[in-house]
This record gives C-alpha cells, sequence and structure tokens, in this order.
C-alpha cells in the first residue's frame, strides 16, 4: 500500500488556508443556496413572486449588507444561478462579495434520489461530471462546495445502507472538490423530523459521522481542507420532552467528540428547521459546553439568518435596509454565539422565535 | 440500525472514564511490564540469567518496589498474568503495592498472534475466548485496565485491507468485553518499525490503520472515554536510509493522530517499540512540543524503553537492586518531563542516533520483527 500523493503540498496549503479563513474568529457561513424550487416556498411565505429577478434582488438585500457583515460572515454558499447574477449596478456578486473578504461558495449537489428497498431514504446525486463542473466553478471565484446528503431517523432508519451510500458520495465528492483548489463542506444532516428524543439522536449522528469519516479517510480526503456542516443533536420534532440548551449543547459537543477528528478545522451547523432564536442559542450552547473544542464550532444557516429578513423585506424596495438590518442582527449574534458569547436580551423580532421547521424538509 | 441498546450505564461510564483519567494523570504515564514469560527469556538471556519463574518475580519486585518517586511518575503497570499473583520476598502481593501508590493495576489479556493464511506473513491476534470470565475474575484480583497488542507490519504489500480489517475488529471485540467487566481497554495497533520506509509511508500508513481501528470502536459502540490508545510513534523504517529529526517524528506523529482519533478518546500512550530509551524519550517531548493542537494527553506506555538500563544495572546480582531502581526511576521521571515537553536533555544524542551514544540509554533497543 505506497502512498500515492492525492495533493501537491501547495495543493494542501491552499484547502487549509480557504478553510481556516472560512470558520475564523467568529465567522460562519450564510447559506443562500436555496434551489430555486426551494426560494419559491421562502418567496410564497412573503407573498412575493418566484422570478428570477426577485431571487436576485433579495440575494442582493443580503450580499450587499454593509458594515460588520463582514466581520460576522466569512463565506456565502451560492445556488449556481446566483454565482452568475449582478447587482443592479452591473458588479457580478462574486466580486462583490469577495471585495468584502468573504468567501464564495457553490451547492454542487443535484438533490437526492430514492435508495430502492429501503424504507423511503435516499442518497444524493451529481458526481457526474462534477469534476468539470468544480473547475469551472473554480475559474468563476468559487473557492468552497457544499454537498448535502439526507438521513432521516424512524424504526428502521437510518440502515446501514442509507448511511454506507451517503458517506460513500460525501468522500467521492470531497474528493472531487479537493481536486479542483475547492473546500468541500461535508453535509450529512440528520433530518429532525419524528418523536425520538436527544439521546437517541446523539446515537445515531455519532454512527452516522464515523462512517462519514471512515469513508472520508479510505478516499484519501484531506481533513485539515474540509468543513463539516452537522445537525446540532436535537430531540425530533414530535418529541414529548422539552431539553434545555445546555443539554442539547452537550449532547451535541460529544457526538462531535466521539467522532470529528482535530485536523477538521471546523464545525458549522446547519439550523434544520429551529428558529432563528433557537439556532443562536443552541449554537451559544454549545460553545460554552465544558468538553474541548478542537474546531471552530460556528453556523452555516439559511433560514435562520434570512427569516427575519425575508420578512422584513416583504418583496418591497422601500423595505431593502429593513431587510438588511434584520439579516445583520442574525449575524451578529450568530458570531457571538460561535464564540459562547451571546446573551439574548429578549429583545427578538417575532420571526425569530417563529419555529421554521417543515416537515420532512428538502431544500 | 434501529434502536439504542445502551451497552453501558452511565455509572459504568464513569467508573471506565475515571479510571482512564488516573492513568494518564498529568506527568504520568504507564510502565509496561508484561512481558511474557518467551519475551522475559530474551531480556534475561541478555543480561546472563536464567528465565526461571523465581527470577522474573525477583526482577519485578524490583521495578514495584522502587522509591516513592515513581507515584509522580507512573500512573498505570500493565501485568503478565503470571505477575498479578506474584508477591514481594516478604510475602506482599505485588498488587497491594501498586494500588497502595495509587497506581492503576493493568493487565495484558491476549495470547500472542497467529498467521493470517492467504497474506504476506501478516497476523492477527488471538485471546478472545472465555475473555469475559477472565476479565471478570481480573476485576475482582485488582486490575482495572487491560491491554491487548494487534501487530502490522509494513511492505510493498502490506499491511494489507484484510490484515487491518480483521485487527481492527479483534481489537473492538475485545475493548467491549473489557468494557462490560469495568475494565479500561488499552487498544494498541502497534505498526512495526521493520523495514526501509520513510517516515512519510509510515505516517500513511499510521493514519490508515488508525482510521479503521476507531471505525470497528464506533461499530462495536466502545465508550471512547474510557479507553486508551497505544499506538506506535510514526517514525521511519529501521532500514530507512534517510534520517529525521525528532520534531520531524513527532510532527508526523501528531498529524496522523489529529487526522484519526477523537478528541473523546483521553489519552494516548505511545509504545516506545524499539527505539532506544533516550530516543523513545527525546522524541516523546518532542511530541509534546510540537506546536499543533493536541486534545488528548500523549505520554508513554513503555517496556524497554523504561527498562533496559535497570535490567542491565541488576545484571542478576541481588546487591544491584538499588542500583537497577535508580536508573528505573530516572527514566520515569525524564518520561514524566518529556509527557509535559519539559524534557531537556543534558547530553545531545548524536546526529546518527540509534545506536550511538553513551551507555544503555542510547543503545538502540530495536529486535528485528519483534514479537513480545
Amino acid at each position: 500500500m505506497p502512498p500515492q500523493v492525492s495533493l501537491s503540498p501547495e495543493q494542501k496549503q491552499e484547502l487549509a488556508t480557504i478553510a481556516n479563513q472560512i470558520v475564523a474568529g467568529g465567522k460562519g457561513i450564510l447559506a443562500a443556496d436555496e434551489s430555486v424550487g426551494t426560494m419559491g416556498k421562502r418567496l410564497k411565505n412573503i407573498e412575493v413572486e418566484n422570478t428570477e429577478e426577485n431571487r436576485r434582488v433579495f440575494r442582493q438585500l443580503l450580499f450587499s449588507t454593509e458594515g460588520e457583515m463582514a466581520d460576522c460572515i466569512g463565506g456565502i454558499i451560492f445556488f449556481h444561478e446566483t454565482l452568475f447574477q449582478s447587482t443592479d449596478d452591473g458588479i457580478p456578486f462574486t466580486q462583490l462579495v469577495k471585495d468584502k473578504g468573504i468567501v464564495v461558495g457553490i451547492k454542487v449537489d443535484k438533490g437526492v434520489v430514492p435508495l430502492a428497498g429501503t424504507d423511503g431514504e435516499t442518497v444524493t446525486q451529481g458526481l457526474d461530471g462534477l469534476h468539470e463542473r468544480c473547475a469551472q466553478y473554480s475559474k468563476a471565484g468559487a473557492q468552497f462546495a457544499k454537498w448535502r446528503s439526507v438521513l432521516k431517523i424512524g424504526d428502521n432508519c437510518p440502515s446501514p445502507q442509507a448511511i454506507q451510500a451517503n458517506a460513500e458520495v460525501l468522500a467521492r465528492y470531497a474528493s472531487i472538490c479537493q481536486q479542483n483548489g475547492l473546500v468541500p463542506i461535508v453535509e450529512p444532516e440528520i433530518l429532525p423530523d419524528g418523536a425520538h428524543n436527544l439521546h437517541r439522536c446523539q446515537y445515531i449522528t455519532e454512527k452516522v459521522l464515523s462512517a462519514v469519516y471512515k469513508a472520508l479517510n479510505d478516499h484519501h480526503v484531506y481533513l485539515e481542507g474540509t468543513l463539516l456542516k452537522p445537525n446540532m443533536v436535537t430531540p425530533g420534532h414530535c418529541c414529548a420532552t422539552k431539553f434545555t440548551h445546555e443539554e442539547i449543547g452537550m449532547a451535541t459537543l460529544t457526538a462531535l467528540h466521539r467522532t470529528i477528528p482535530p485536523a477538521v478545522p471546523g464545525i458549522c451547523f446547519l439550523s434544520g428547521g429551529q428558529s432563528e432564536e433557537d439556532s443562536s442559542l443552541n449554537l451559544n450552547a454549545v460553545n460554552l459546553c465544558p468538553l474541548s473544542k478542537p474546531w471552530r464550532l460556528t453556523f452555516s444557516f439559511g433560514r435562520a439568518l434570512q427569516a427575519s429578513a425575508l420578512a422584513a423585506w416583504a418583496g418591497k424596495a422601500e423595505n431593502i435596509s429593513l431587510g438588511q438590518e434584520a439579516f445583520l442582527q442574525r449575524a451578529k449574534i450568530n458570531s457571538l454565539s460561535s464564540k459562547g458569547e451571546y446573551i439574548p436580551s429578549g429583545d427578538t423580532s417575532e420571526a425569530s422565535n417563529f419555529n421554521l421547521y417543515a416537515q420532512n424538509y428538502i431544500y | 440500525m434501529t434502536h439504542q441498546a445502551p451497552a453501558l450505564t452511565p455509572e459504568q461510564k464513569k467508573e471506565l472514564n475515571e479510571i482512564a483519567l488516573q492513568i494518564i494523570s498529568p506527568g504520568k504515564g504507564i510502565l509496561a511490564a508484561d512481558e511474557s514469560v518467551g519475551s522475559m527469556a530474551k531480556r534475561l538471556t541478555q543480561i546472563g540469567v536464567e528465565n526461571t519463574e523465581e527470577n522474573r518475580r525477583f526482577y519485578r519486585q524490583i521495578l514495584m518496589t522502587a522509591d516513592d518517586r515513581v507515584k509522580t511518575f507512573i500512573g498505570g503497570v500493565i501485568f503478565f498474568h503470571e505477575t498479578l499473583y506474584q508477591a514481594t520476598d516478604d510475602g506482599t502481593p505485588f498488587i497491594n503495592i501498586i494500588k497502595e501508590r495509587n497506581i492503576v493495576a493493568g493487565i495484558k489479556v491476549d495470547k500472542g498472534v497467529v498467521p493470517l493464511a492467504g497474506t504476506n506473513g501478516e497476523s492477527t491476534t488471538q485471546g478472545l475466548d472465555g475473555l469475559a470470565e477472565r476479565c471478570a475474575q481480573y476485576k475482582k484480583d485488582g486490575a482495572d485496565f487491560a491491554k491487548w497488542r494487534c501487530v502490522l507490519k509494513i511492505s510493498p504489500t502490506t499491511p494489507s485491507a484484510l490484515a487491518i480489517l480483521e485487527n481492527a475488529n479483534v481489537l473492538a471485540r475485545y475493548a467491549s468485553i473489557c468494557q462490560q467487566n469495568g475494565i479500561v481497554p488499552i487498544v494498541e495497533p502497534e505498526i512495526l518499525p521493520d523495514g526501509g520506509h520513510d517516515l512519510k509511508r509510515c505516517q500513511y500508513v499510521t493514519e490508515k490503520v488508525l482510521g479503521a481501528v476507531y471505525k470497528a470502536l464506533s461499530d462495536h459502540h466502545i465508550y471512547l472515554e474510557g479507553t486508551l490508545l497505544k499506538p506506535n510513534m510514526v517514525t521511519p523504517g529501521h532500514s530507512c536510509p534517510t534520517k529525521y529529526s525528532p520534531e520531524e517524528i513527532a510532527t508526523a506523529t501528531v498529524t496522523a493522530l489529529r487526522r484519526t482519533v477523537p478528541p473523546a478518546v483521553p489519552g494516548v500512550t505511545f509504545l516506545s517499540g524499539g527505539q532506544s530509551e533516550e530516543e523513545a524519550t527525546i522524541n516523546l517531548n518532542a511530541i509534546n512540543k510540537c506546536p499543533l493542537p493536541k486534545p488528548w494527553a500523549l505520554t508513554f506506555s513503555f517496556g524497554r524503553a523504561l527498562q533496559a538500563s535497570a535490567l542491565n544495572a541488576w545484571g542478576g546480582e541481588k546487591d544491584n537492586m538499588q542500583a537497577a531502581q535508580d536508573e528505573f526511576v530516572k527514566r520515569a521521571e525524564v518520561n514524566s518531563l518529556a509527557s509535559l515537553g519539559q524534557y531537556e536533555p543534558s547530553i545531545e544524542p548524536s546526529a546518527e542516533g540509534e545506536g550511538e551514544g553513551e551507555g544503555a540509554a542510547s543503545q538502540s533497543l530495536y529486535v528485528e520483527n519483534h514479537a513480545y
């Protein structure tokens, strides 16, 4: 078993530098990579038509937010369409974002497909031609990528096949990204659907993450040049028992402690349907949990960063700054949470606490 | 995968974690005194001593009764089965002496390597039969941790996927059975230093092996906080023409661990694998000074590298007991310092490293294709 060098020292250095830059102290990721269909749902909620222009205007609202936004956001995940859009003044979004020192990322998976013979489980597709697509995205200014695999908890789930299949595709995706100078964000999301309790979620998260890191090892993925985007460990949405933020923090950090090698520079949690405020409080609790934290623990939030902004904008041109203020406020709060420094004042907008859970969530 | 059937109660987990933490308390490491009868034969032959049960008892007594300074340096002692039931000249069981000094008693439980058919001279380790009953008995008799050694080797065709998988699996089964019986398993996947491979090759193989080990431990529901890892340091093969500095060895070692060992593991207790006493200490020190973040304790579980000078000083003569103990305590102390990154060698080892330098401390303890 002689080692074939998959990456040169220079390639490794570049990947590690990008990964660290994204999660540098107090920064996290804005997941703005909603597909056209998913944006449709968001815009429908505020009674805005799902046109390419409306999608462009909303992303422009987010990306052109001034001031401390760049201190809180280390990376933005784009959807393919958005990567080639520009501001009203014709400045490409990629340039707008890069000029603020924010790293550009791109969602590269092509959605979930069913795994035959399982109880409604899925695997994610998108490997075909991924090498060429990554090369193009790199030319277009992207420096990291994201791929979402989905697992769910049920009586027969997640099955060993689903775990293995998803771990494998995540590792193949990661390998291809790194060959093209893109830092892969590895996202093995375990949905919060179900009535299971916190401990069941923790147990399953440990099994899933262990399989993911074995696959990454098998595929010679350079861990220092990756990021992980996992679910926090939470009770199922229909679980009767309530758990405190501290319990969630401890369960989450324990699961990570048991599975994530210290070489991984950062863990950027998905919000998975938690409200804006809960996401921030739970992230804060994870960072306050008294176990060692050899990786940065930060956010990669979509809904949990954008819900208030969407509501404040409501599709009206005159509300752009209101929307930006709402976004900036969540960005600052999450930045504090990523350092364990968030102290809620109680002054959160109505939209913040609204439970963003949507059953069997598909982007 | 449906239900969680907890392997351990919270109380069992707490006990295991506390034992593990006690063994690797800051500044402490493990004395591996678990040489089998056959291994002891080799050691005693070298100093012209007959390999009798009494001589083995007497020699272990030298180590067990060293002065109180060892309490600061030694967190655990690994016994061989025979030794666990031996006593000092005045009839005090060794295990009592150890425990009185707040040192945790451990026991080697594997039954040696056996060949893996169809491989290029590779092996697995046996000892699972009746292991639960044996662990229960050892726990009653005072042992709180155990050790099991698997062996892999580097060559153009090895370690093979089968050897890695099989050894990871038996380590996980062993660990599971230990934990069920309140015993902290030390997991030892030794990659031998035999061969002409360079540092990078050893690092690559170590990462693959440890990746497989931790997957197996996860699959077998092992409570990582109640385990310890006993790996090889990442070093070049013994016949490698390139020389590497302790810092290079340290960086390669820590990098390999960072890519494979979850932070939940409380401590990594390195084997010395045929390095000389001084080399092992210097490398351990460099590992602890490595600037990469290291969330586990990094200390020693040395056999030869703690005992070589002591054995030589004893030479089989009762009158030399104090001198032998002094040598042992000296090595225990420097390794304690090394585990804190605070060791400053008074004499720089020569640039050529192995086999040169004065006294038994620098003499290379390498034995080809080492089997305990």
